[in-house]
């Protein structure tokens, strides 16, 4: 273990590998150094755990009902009460963290290239291309994002690929302006001239050289913006826009609660709070990324 | 100036072209949706000439445009009046609640800010850290949700949903549509006091959320100010502290702030939208979400495009008031 510790703190590497090892070593002493970031990333582990493991997790049949166990308050039988249908809340919670974390990873996917690809080739290109790419995705950021994805899913038909949709369409001008930005420092650099000498066209010095070198910084942005998608989403579920029934979605379960509010507080806290939980976890998580990776912070 | 301009109508016919194309996107036939299924084919040619439907795509474009640019939005099928004219009727609703929404989060955020930008690393800062941190992390409509059950149920403190109790409906004239405004204008405290007790708890689940965007923000922008030479040669000098906050990092701030407060007014307008569902509030989002559930695609329509107008409206706001306040930018 100390012979690891010191082969990675080595001043002088040795090899290519070791340097690099050593690097993300250092960045990881950094990020578990902040206590914040720590919690951040053991409840993002947790969702992933409660997803991956949802069937041996829940304690009941998640879309089972049972009218004559409805609306019990918590107990050692059903942990966080039962809902109007006699459906076991913590089960339901359990799933839910698929459907969250399939938002999520669904969003990440479709909006992240998007922006990627808008913004290396604005930023390699330059000239009229850059303008008009630019001009396009300033239009998109002054949207109301919320406002617009709502109105999207209405055209649509409410349902829970059509909510990723529209909150994809309206999540890529953050990373199209950031990938610019990197792109327009690495442009200018030797070692790109020197690809364009061996004759690499520009989509082919975008896709494999600029593009690779974009990545960590919009991952971190994309990991800070997963608090914000996974309100929106639920905020759409809330409002019968997502996930439609019986689908165990946290935002939805919680809209179900708000009639029951008076006598039965379980149906619509508990999801909300795990909404809250991890969104809370995504924002520690990726506050924690940022400032390990912010190299003017790094010793 | 002329730039700003050319960028405003840039925005705003992006905006008109999104809300057309998301008013195509329809799966409904929409002269089916006007005429019913069983039309023959005369009547549907009939009907689909009359709503301008058999014109070229980009004539329709143009003629949808004259037409809000004219504040002609179509019939809601729903209410059965001009989109227009319900949208005058519910947006003073949404505004009242926003802006006292924005006063709550403004006078709460800012100061905390600047304490805990002060304090920095004290027990204050982690303390306004962590409520901001829980602020931004937790759903509009779960807060109002919670605060309606502490607040109404079972402390009887606050007010119920809606905006006014049965008692007081109908009662105030309405000058602005603003309720708090048009009581006060009739002289009516107790209407007043009813309004505002209505008012307040959808106001503060709006206002902590922007009060910890801002209260984020204010921290971040003092801290930058309070590393710069000119506070270090105040320090010097032997000036105090307090002094040195107000009377020269606060102004230097105040460009920054303004251009946050707007746009944070923009998103409460949109945050708006969820709250108004937990509140029953009769405002432009509960007015939206009906519409929705029910395919008023021109109401949808309609409101979508007021709240993007307002949105356009305070970015161009903020940007001129940059302008305008920082003597580096004119």
């Amino acid at each position: 273990m100390m012979a690891l510790r010191s082969w990675l703190l080595d001043p002088a590497p040795a090899s290519r590998a070791q340097a690099r090892a050593g690097r993300l070593y250092l960045t990881w002493l950094g990020f578990v150094a902040s206590p914040a970031a720590l919690a951040g990333l053991v409840i993002i582990g947790l969702l992933v755990f409660c997803a991956l493991f949802a069937p041996w997790l829940a304690t009941h049949d998640p879309y089972a009902q049972n009218l004559k166990q409805m609306l019990q308050a918590p107990s050692s039988d059903h942990w966080l009460g039962t809902d109007e249908l006699g459906r076991d809340i913590w089960s339901r919670v359990m799933y839910g963290a698929r459907v969250t974390l399939g938002i999520v990873f669904m969003v990440a996917v479709l909006a992240a290239p998007i922006g990627l690809l808008i913004g290396c080739t604005a930023g390699y290109l330059g000239g009229t291309v850059d303008r008009v790419l630019m001009r396009f995705t300033d239009i998109a950021l002054a949207f109301p994002r919320l406002v617009l994805a709502l109105a999207f899913v209405a055209a649509l038909r409410p349902s829970l690929e059509n909510a990723v949709i529209a909150i994809a369409l309206t999540a890529w001008p953050p990373y199209a302006r950031l990938a610019r930005a990197e792109t327009l420092v690495l442009r200018n650099s030797d070692y790109i001239a020197a690809v364009r000498l061996a004759g690499a066209g520009p989509f082919r010095i975008v896709l494999r050289q600029i593009v690779p070198l974009c990545l960590p910084s919009l991952i971190v942005r994309v990991t800070l913006d997963m608090a914000g998608v996974i309100l929106i989403a639920a905020g759409l579920g809330f409002l019968g826009l997502g996930a439609q029934p019986p689908t165990a979605e946290w935002g939805a379960m919680l809209s179900n609660g708000r009639d029951f509010l008076l006598d039965a507080w379980w149906v619509a806290t508990m999801p909300g709070i795990a909404i809250f939980v991890t969104s809370l976890g995504f924002n520690l998580l990726g506050d924690g990324l940022r400032d390990a990776l912010d190299p003017r912070r790094s010793q | 100036m002329l730039s700003v301009l050319l960028e405003l109508a840039l925005t705003f016919a992006g905006l008109l072209a999104v809300t057309f194309v998301i008013g195509r996107l329809m799966p409904i036939d929409p002269v089916v949706a006007a005429g019913g299924a069983d039309l023959n084919a005369e009547q549907y040619a009939r009907l689909s000439a009359e709503l301008g439907l058999d014109a070229p795509l980009y004539e329709q474009f143009i003629q949808f445009v004259m037409r809000l640019l004219q504040g002609d939005f179509g019939q809601s099928f729903l209410t059965g009046n001009p989109v227009a004219q319900d949208i005058a009727r519910v947006f003073p609703a949404t505004v009242e609640l926003a802006t006292l929404g924005i006063l709550i989060g403004a006078c709460i955020g800012i100061p905390a800010g600047i304490v805990a930008a002060v304090k920095q690393g004290g027990a204050i800062d982690a303390l306004v850290r962590m409520l901001t941190l829980m602020g931004y992390s937790m759903p509009v409509f779960w807060k109002g949700l919670m605060l309606l059950l502490v607040f109404y149920v079972m402390l009887g403190w606050a007010e119920g949903p809606g905006r006014y109790g049965i008692a007081y409906e109908g009662l105030v004239p309405v000058v602005t549509g603003l309720l708090l405004i048009d009581a006060a204008l009739a002289g009516d405290w107790s209407a007043w006091q009813d309004a505002f007790a209505h008012l307040v708890l959808p106001a503060v689940s709006l206002g902590y959320g922007a009060g910890a965007y801002l209260a984020r923000m204010t921290r971040s922008f003092v801290l930058e100010q309070l590393r710069q030479e000119y506070v270090t040669t105040a320090r010097v000098k032997g000036m105090n502290e307090l002094h040195i906050v107000l009377r020269h990092v606060l102004p230097n701030c105040g460009v920054q702030l303004v251009t946050t407060l707007a746009l944070t007014y923009g998103l409460l307008l949109e945050g708006a939208v969820l709250t108004e569902t937990v509140f029953a509030w009769p405002g432009l989002g509960q007015y939206m979400t009906r519409a929705m559930f029910n395919a008023d695609m021109n109401a949808v329509l309609g409101g979508t495009f007021v709240i993007g107008t307002a949105f356009v409206l305070l970015n161009l706001l903020s940007d001129l008031a940059y302008r305008w306040l920082d003597p580096r930018a004119r």
